[in-house]
């Protein structure tokens, strides 16, 4: 997995590549909370296009970082969901819960 | 079972890092045993889903501890018809699961954590687990959609 930001005014935008398994979703968590956290960004965007595996410790990163967002009145934005991140969102009964978008240009205008 | 064709033997280590090799290896293998797309990632899913669990949970993350998946497909006959599945056995010597805690938790709470044996379960037709000789043998199966000639009968 290859995580790297792109840091605009007040926004960050993660572009993620390959998966968010055991192995990658600690790394995941760390960068989502720190910017949330300790940078306080009010607006944390994930691309998600480029990410083909999401599992359970995957989806327990994003609700970490969606229930931060939340208790600092900050916004989690996620775009560009595969067949499988929408999929495990789907089963997990989360996709309502998040704020979602097709494509980077929704995610920002939203 | 009528049928049992060993199809694939794995010995693993318990790394996070060798998940995604497996889930290439399975998916293909599902591909190639004619479940559908959808199917195949349900399949891989649950593999991934219950290795992580015996990474986390029956070796409370320590790397480098023995895993043996193998993969069956497995075939009986009933007068519905025949039926043709994928079985997928993983062994591991950790620590004992307790079955009452095998169970997916209540979804209505958003928090991380516990979704593993739900996305099992969601992604499989039949999940056992059995504790044999100081081992863990979680039993998975993944039944084939019927063929049109079986359905007609």
């Amino acid at each position: 997995m290859k995580i790297s930001a792109r840091r605009m005014d007040k926004i960050t935008i993660f572009d993620i590549t390959g998966s968010i398994d055991l192995s990658q979703s600690p790394e995941v968590r760390k960068v989502l909370l720190k910017e949330m956290r300790d940078d306080k960004v009010p607006r944390v965007v994930l691309n998600l296009t480029q990410v083909n595996y999401i599992d359970s410790s995957g989806i327990a990163s994003l609700v970490e970082g969606l229930k931060a967002s939340r208790e600092l009145g900050s916004r989690f934005i996620l775009f560009g969901l595969t067949t499988n991140a929408r999929e495990v969102l789907q089963i997990s009964r989360l996709l309502s819960f998040f704020e979602i978008y097709d494509s980077e240009e929704q995610a920002l205008a939203g | 079972m009528d049928r049992r064709d060993l199809l694939l033997r794995l010995q693993l280590n318990s790394n996070p890092e060798i998940l995604c090799v497996v889930r290439s290896a399975v998916a293909q293998l599902s591909e190639e045993m004619g479940f559908s797309a959808e199917e195949c990632r349900a399949v891989t899913r649950a593999v991934d889903e219950a290795l992580t669990n015996v990474i986390r949970h029956a070796y409370q993350g320590k790397r480098g501890k023995p895993i043996e998946l193998s993969c069956r497909r497995v075939e009986d006959s009933s007068e519905a018809g025949r039926r043709g599945a994928l079985e997928i056995v993983l062994e591991d010597h950790g620590a004992a699961a307790d079955p009452k805690k095998m169970v997916g938790r209540p979804l209505d709470d958003i928090r991380p954590g516990g979704l593993g044996l739900h996305f099992i379960q969601q992604s499989v037709d039949l999940m056992e687990y059995k504790r044999i000789a100081g081992a863990n043998r979680l039993r998975l199966l993944k039944y084939l959609q019927p063929m049109k000639h079986e359905v007609s009968r």
